[in-house]
C-alpha cells in the first residue's frame, strides 16, 4: 500500500479487520476458525497478562516502587535484571510456539491443525524472539549485571545510554507482541528474503512488524555495545590489565566490538526494505537494477557475526563456572583470550557460507568453506582447555556445572554438524533442510541457552541476595538436556531424508516416527520451562534459609564475589586495586577478603531519568505509527523522541551522592556479617548453612 | 575418493525393491528410514542414486569418521574421565588448584584442530570444485537441456530442444547428464532433487545452473527448500529417470496431448497455486495422462524472454510465447 492512500486516514490502515479476533468470529471456514481461536487464545493471554500485572501494581500500591527503582532507574544491576526478565518473558512465549510447532509436526502427515500462513507467523516469530529478544536481551542483562563488579567499576560508562538501550529493545519487543493482537506478523522468518518480503508478495504489515522491531533491536544493540566496550576499556579498577580481566569480562569485550561493527548493516538492511516498501525504493527487488543478493550479503554480514555475539558470552559464563566449580584457576587463560578474540575476527568473513547454493564458483565457496571451518580451530581450543581446567581439580556437579558439562558433550556435536554444512558439497545436501534447524538450535540451545541458564543460576544469588532452589534446578537442567535432544537429534535425521525446513506438512509417511519423537521432546522443553519457573516461585518461599548476604556462596574467584549480595548501589565501598587474574581468591588466600579501609569518601553516582522509559515509549509508538501508517502518530512521535534528547541535554543535575556516613554504616554492617558468618566447605555449599562465606579449600594434594 | 569404513552399510542399504543385501550396522536403526520405503520415491542422498549424491554421500561419511573418531570420541571419554576421577568427593585424586599452564598440553589443543583443519581444507578445496554443479559432467552421450522456472508454487520444466514443458514432472533419460539452467519468476527459491545431488537457487532476473546424472531409471523426491508462501509445502515434483526409449515415448506423449504454451496458460501457470489446483484451472484441455501437467509448442527463448522481463521489471515480449494455434506442432 503507498503512504499516499494512507495520508487522509487517521488510523492509517488499521480497522475492525486488523483484529484477528474479529476476523476469526466473521468467517465460517472451520480452518480459519481453529488458527484464529489459536491465535487469539494468545491475544487474549497477551491481554490478560497485562491486565493482571497493571492489577497486581496497583493493588500492592507498587507503581511508584516499580517507577522509581526500576525502570527509570540508571544502575547497571537493574538494568541488566530488567533485560534478563524481559529475556525471560520472551522465552516463554517463543518456547510455546516452538512446542505448537513441533506439535504440528507430529500431524502434519499431508496436513494438520495448523494453516501455512499460522505457521510461517509462528516460525517467524519463533525465529525473531529468540534472537532478538530472548537471546541478546539475556547475554545484555547478564554482562549488565556482571562486567562492571567483575571490573571493580561503579557503574557502565554511559548508565542514561544503557537505560535507553534497554527500552529501545523493550520497545521492539513490544511490537512483536502488538503483532498477535493487532495485524498480524511476517511470514518471511526470521531473515525476510526479499522479494518474498517485498509489497509485491507481502502487501500486509507483517513484514513491517518484523523491520521495526529488528530496526529497535538493532539500535539499542549497537548503543550497548559502545556503552561495554567504553566501560571495559575505560572503567577498569586500578592495576587491572587487560590480561587480568575474567574471562567473562573478555567475551563481553569481543561481543561489545562485534556488536558495533555488526549491528549497523541490520539497522541499514532494515531500513533499505522499508524504503522499499513504503516508497517503492528498488534496493532489493526487481527493475531499476535492484538485486536481492544485496539483501543476503548485508543481512549476513550482520547475521553471521550475530551468532557469535550471542555465543561468546555463553563461552565466557561457561569459562567462569567450569573454573569455579572446579575450584581450580582457568587453564590455558591466554589461549582461551586469543581463541575468543581470532573467533570474533573470523566471524566477520564467513557470511557467504549462507548461501553456498547461489551458483558462485566453486573456488570462492571452498574459500569461504575453508574460512568457515577455521572457526572450529579456537572452538576446539576451548573445548579442550575447559577439560584441562576440570583436570586436577575437584569438580562439584552443581546446577551450572550440569549445564556446562552437557553443553561440552552436545556442542562438540554440534560443531562437527556445523564443520559438515561449512564443506560446500555437503551444504548443497542440507542447505535448508531441518538438518540445518538442528545444527543451529545445537548452538543456540545448548550452547547459547544452556550458557544463559547456568549463569543465570550462577549470579542468581549475587544479585537478589539468596540462592535458587538446587532441586528444581536439576530437574529443569535434566529436563532441557534431554528434552533438546529429543527435539532436535531426530531432525538431523528428517533432514538426510530430504524434509525441509519451514514445511507446515509432509507427504512421506516414513518422517512419521521422527517428527513425534522431536514433539515429546518438545513437551520436555515445555516440562523444563516449567520446573524453571516452579524452582523460583520455591526459591522465593525458602529465601530466608537461603541468603547468602555475605555474598560469595560458590567460593567465587573474581571481584563480583567481592561484595555482598546483592550489592550496595555503588557496588564497592572502595574501588579495589588488583595485582593478578582471580583477584578475590588471592585476597581470600591472604585472608584480606573483608577488609575494612583506612577511609570512606562520598561516592557520585547517577540519578534516575525518565529518559529511557519516555524514549522506549515514543519509539515504540512512533514504530506502530510507522507499522500502521499513522502518520500524524508518526511525526508527533518523531518529535517526541527527538524532543526528549534536547531535554536531556539541557541537564545538569544528573549525578546524586551518597555520603561517606552512608557508605561506612552498610560497609560495616557487611563486613560485620561476614566475619561473624561460619565459612563453610564445597559440600555444604548447598544448605542452608551458606551464608555466603566460604571456607579455604585451594590447598594443594598431590597423590 | 576412499570408501569410508562407514559408508559400506549404508551404500548398500537400500529398501525399496533392491536386490542388494541390508548389512544391518549401528546406525541401521536409524538410517533404514532414509530410503524412504513406503513410497515409490529415493529421498535421500545417503542412498545415492547418481554420481554427485554418491560422491557427496562418500564425502559426508568420510567427515562424519573423522570428526566422531578424532574429535568427538576422545572428548567424550576424556570429559567423562575427568569429571569423575577429579570429582569433589575423590579426595585421593590430586588437587593442583593453581596449575594453569602445561606447554605440552598447550600445543596438544592446538595442534588436534590445526591438523584436522588443514586436513579438512584440502578435502574442501577438491572436492568443492570437482562437484561443483555448474561444471558439466563428462560423458559420451549428450546431455539432456531441460530450462528450470520457479513459479508459485510449482517448478515449470521446459524441454528448449523437444519444445515440450511440464508442471509435475521432470522425465529425463538415466545413464546420460542432465544440464539445467534455473530462474524464477517469482520470489527466491531452490530447486532440490536429494538422491540426486546438488540444491541449487532459482532467482528472478537471474540464471544459475545445475548438472546432474541418475546412474539407473527410478523416481526421485524432487522439491523447493526456500519458504516461499502457502503452498510452498507442496511445491514437490517427481524427478523420473528413464530409459532412452521410455524417454522419448514420453516425449512423443505429451507432444501428442499436451495443451499450448500460450499466454492463457502462462497466465494460469503465473497465478499463486499448487500444481492441483493449476490442473483444476487447466484441466478441460488437459487430457492427461497421469496427475502432471504437459504442454507443447514452447519456445526456445521463452526461458531467456522470461529471465529479461523480470530483471528489468517488464511484461514478458509476445514473441516468448507461440500464438495459440493447434496443439502438437
Ligand atoms: C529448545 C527449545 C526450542 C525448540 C523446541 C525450537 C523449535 C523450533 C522449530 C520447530 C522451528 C521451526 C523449524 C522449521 O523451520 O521447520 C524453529 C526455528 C527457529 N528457531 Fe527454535 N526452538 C527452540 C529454541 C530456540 C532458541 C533458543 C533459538 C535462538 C536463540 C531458536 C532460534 C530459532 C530460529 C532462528 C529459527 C528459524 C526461524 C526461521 O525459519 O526463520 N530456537 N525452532
Ligand atoms: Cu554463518
Amino acid at each position: 500500500m503507498s503512504w499516499s492512500t494512507t495520508l487522509n486516514h487517521p488510523l492509517g490502515l488499521l480497522d475492525a479487520d486488523s483484529f484477528p479476533f474479529l476476523a476469526m468470529l466473521g468467517s465460517d471456514d472451520s480452518d480459519i476458525f481453529i488458527n484464529g481461536l489459536l491465535g487469539s487464545f494468545a491475544a487474549a493471554l497477551v491481554v490478560i497478562s497485562v491486565m493482571v500485572v497493571v492489577a497486581l501494581l496497583t493493588r500492592y500500591r507498587a507503581w511508584r516502587t516499580l517507577w522509581f527503582d526500576w525502570l527509570t532507574s540508571a544502575d547497571h544491576k537493574k538494568i541488566g535484571i530488567m533485560y534478563v526478565v524481559l529475556a525471560l518473558v520472551m522465552l516463554v512465549r517463543a518456547i510455546a510456539e516452538a512446542v505448537l510447532m513441533r506439535a504440528q509436526g507430529a500431524v502434519g502427515l499431508d496436513g494438520g491443525f495448523l494453516s501455512s500462513d499460522h505457521f510461517a507467523q509462528l516460525f517467524s516469530t519463533h525465529g525473531t524472539i529468540m534472537i532478538f529478544f530472548m537471546a541478546m536481551p539475556f547475554l545484555t542483562g547478564l554482562i549488565n549485571y556482571v562486567v562492571p563488579l567483575q571490573i571493580g567499576a561503579r557503574d557502565v560508562a554511559f548508565p542514561i545510554l544503557n537505560s535507553i538501550s534497554l527500552w529501545l529493545t523493550v520497545a521492539g519487543a513490544a511490537l512483536v507482541m502488538t503483532s498477535l493482537v493487532v495485524g498480524v506478523f511476517s511470514t518471511g522468518g526470521w531473515f525476510g528474503y526479499p522479494p518474498y518480503t517485498g509489497t509485491l508478495y507481502n502487501p500486509g504489515v507483517g513484514v513491517d512488524y518484523w523491520i521495526w522491531s529488528l530496526t529497535l533491536a538493532s539500535l539499542g544493540s549497537t548503543l550497548t555495545g559502545i556503552n561495554i566496550a567504553v566501560t571495559i576499556y575505560k572503567k577498569r579498577a586500578p592495576g587491572m590489565k587487560l590480561y587480568y580481566m575474567p574471562l567473562f569480562t573478555w567475551t563481553a569485550l569481543c561481543t561489545a566490538i562485534m556488536m558495533i561493527f555488526a549491528m549497523p548493516p541490520l539497522t541499514v538492511v532494515t531500513l533499505q526494505l522499508a524504503l522499499d516498501r513504503y516508497l517503492d525504493f528498488h534496493f532489493f527487488t526487481n527493475g531499476l537494477g535492484g538485486n536481492q543478493m544485496n539483501f543476503l550479503n548485508m543481512f549476513w554480514l550482520f547475521g553471521h557475526p550475530e551468532v557469535y555475539i550471542l555465543i561468546l558470552p555463553a563461552f565466557g559464563v561457561y569459562s567462569e563456572i567450569f573454573s569455579t566449580f572446579s575450584g581450580k584457576v582457568l587453564f590455558g587463560y591466554k589461549s582461551l583470550v586469543w581463541a575468543t578474540m581470532s573467533i570474533a575476527f573470523l566471524s566477520f568473513l564467513v557470511w557467504l557460507h549462507h548461501f553456498f547454493t547461489m551458483g558462485q564458483s566453486g573456488h570462492i565457496n571452498a574459500v569461504f568453506g575453508i574460512a568457515s571451518m577455521l572457526i572450529g580451530i579456537p572452538t576446539g581450543v576451548k573445548i579442550y582447555d575447559w577439560m584441562w581446567t576440570m583436570l586436577r581439580g575437584r569438580v562439584r556437579f552443581s546446577v551450572p556445572m550440569i549445564y556446562s558439562l552437557a553443553f561440552i558433550f552436545l556442542f562438540v556435536i554440534g560443531g562437527i554438524t556445523g564443520i559438515m554444512l561449512a564443506n560446500p558439497i555437503l551444504d548443497y545436501q542440507v542447505h535448508n533442510t531441518v538438518f540445518l534447524v538442528a545444527h543451529f538450535h545445537n548452538m543456540a540451545v545448548p550452547g547459547v541457552l544452556f550458557g544463559m541458564l547456568a549463569g543465570y543460576t550462577f549470579w542468581f544469588p549475587k544479585a537478589f541476595g539468596f540462592r535458587l532452589d538446587e532441586r528444581w534446578g536439576r530437574i529443569s537442567a535434566y529436563c532441557w538436556i534431554f528434552g533438546w535432544m529429543g527435539a532436535f537429534f531426530p531432525l538431523y535425521i528428517l533432514g538426510l531424508m530430504g524434509l525441509p525446513r519451514r514445511s507446515v506438512a509432509y507427504e512421506q509417511a516414513s518422517y512419521v516416527p521422527l517428527e513425534i519423537v522431536a514433539f515429546v521432546g518438545a513437551l520436555l522443553v515445555a516440562a523444563a520451562l516449567m520446573a524453571l519457573v516452579i524452582q523460583l516461585w520455591v526459591s522465593i518461599k525458602h529465601r530466608e534459609e537461603n541468603r547468602v548476604f555475605v555474598g560469595d556462596p560458590w567460593d567465587g574467584r573474581s571481584l563480583e564475589w567481592a561484595t555482598s549480595a546483592p550489592p550496595p548501589e555503588y557496588n564497592f565501598p572502595v574501588v579495589p586495586s588488583i595485582n593478578d587474574r582471580d583477584a578475590f581468591t588471592a585476597a581470600k588466600e591472604f585472608g584480606v577478603g573483608y577488609q575494612e579501609p583506612d577511609t570512606y569518601v562520598n561516592i557520585e553516582i547517577p540519578q534516575n531519568s525518565a529518559m529511557g522509559p519516555v524514549f522506549g515509549g515514543t519509539s515504540f509508538l512512533l514504530a506502530f505509527g510507522l507499522v500502521w501508517q499513522i502518520w500524524w502518530l508518526v511525526i508527533l512521535t518523531g518529535l517526541v523522541t527527538i524532543g526528549t534528547l534536547v531535554v536531556r541535554g539541557f541537564q545538569r543535575d544528573t549525578l546524586k551522592i551518597i555520603p561517606a556516613e552512608t557508605v561506612c554504616r552498610a560497609h560495616r554492617h557487611w563486613i560485620q556479617a561476614a566475619r561473624s558468618a561460619q565459612p563453610i566447605k564445597r559440600s555444604q555449599e548447598h544448605t542452608a548453612a551458606n551464608k555466603g562465606r566460604a571456607a579455604l579449600e585451594t590447598v594443594e594434594v598431590s597423590t | 575418493m576412499p570408501k569410508s569404513i562407514m559408508s559400506v552399510s549404508v551404500l548398500q542399504m537400500h529398501g525399496c525393491g533392491s536386490q542388494q543385501a541390508v548389512t544391518l550396522s549401528v546406525q541401521c536403526v536409524a538410517l533404514v528410514l532414509l530410503s524412504g520405503c513406503n513410497s515409490t520415491e529415493h529421498l535421500s542422498f545417503l542412498n545415492p542414486q547418481g554420481p554427485i549424491a554418491t560422491a557427496q554421500s562418500e564425502h559426508f561419511w568420510l567427515v562424519v569418521a573423522i570428526l566422531f573418531i578424532l574429535i568427538a570420541l576422545p572428548v567424550f571419554i576424556g570429559t567423562v574421565w575427568i569429571a569423575w576421577r577429579y570429582r569433589y568427593g575423590a579426595t585421593k585424586s590430586k588437587y593442583v588448584p593453581r596449575w594453569k599452564i602445561f606447554k605440552p598440553l598447550e600445543y596438544f589443543s592446538w595442534g588436534i584442530p590445526i591438523t584436522i583443519v588443514i586436513f579438512l581444507s584440502i578435502l574442501v578445496w577438491e572436492d568443492t570444485e570437482r562437484f561443483d554443479p555448474y561444471r558439466p559432467l563428462t560423458s559420451s552421450t549428450p546431455a539432456t537441456h531441460v530450462q528450470v522456472i520457479g513459479y508459485d508454487w510449482k517448478w515449470l520444466f521446459v524441454y528448449p530442444e523437444q519444445g515440450i514443458a511440464s508442471v509435475g514432472m521432470l522425465a529425463f533419460p538415466a545413464g546420460q547428464p542432465l544440464t539445467m539452467e534455473l530462474t524464477s519468476a517469482t520470489v527466491m527459491q531452490s530447486f532440490f532433487i536429494p538422491a540426486l545431488g546438488s540444491q541449487i537457487y532459482a532467482m528472478g532476473g537471474m540464471v544459475t545452473q545445475l548438472n546432474l546424472q541418475a546412474d539407473r531409471p527410478g523416481r526421485f523426491l524432487g522439491e523447493n527448500t526456500m519458504y516461499s508462501g502457502d503452498g510452498f509445502h507442496q511445491q514437490k515434483f517427481a524427478a523420473v529417470a528413464m530409459t532412452q526409449a521410455d524417454f522419448d515415448a514420453w516425449v512423443q506423449q505429451v507432444r501428442a496431448t499436451g495443451i499450448p504454451f500460450d499466454a492463457t496458460a502462462l497466465n494460469a501457470i503465473a497465478m499463486q497455486g499448487t500444481k492441483a489446483q493449476l490442473r483444476t484451472v487447466l484441466a478441460p484441455a488437459a487430457p492427461a495422462f497421469d496427475s502432471n501437467i504437459y504442454f507443447t509448442g514452447a519456445k526456445a527463448n521463452f526461458f531467456t524472454d522470461l529471465v529479461m522481463s523480470v530483471m528489468d521489471d517488464k511484461p514478458l515480449p509476445s514473441t516468448a510465447l507461440a500464438p495459440a494455434i493447434t496443439k502438437g506442432q
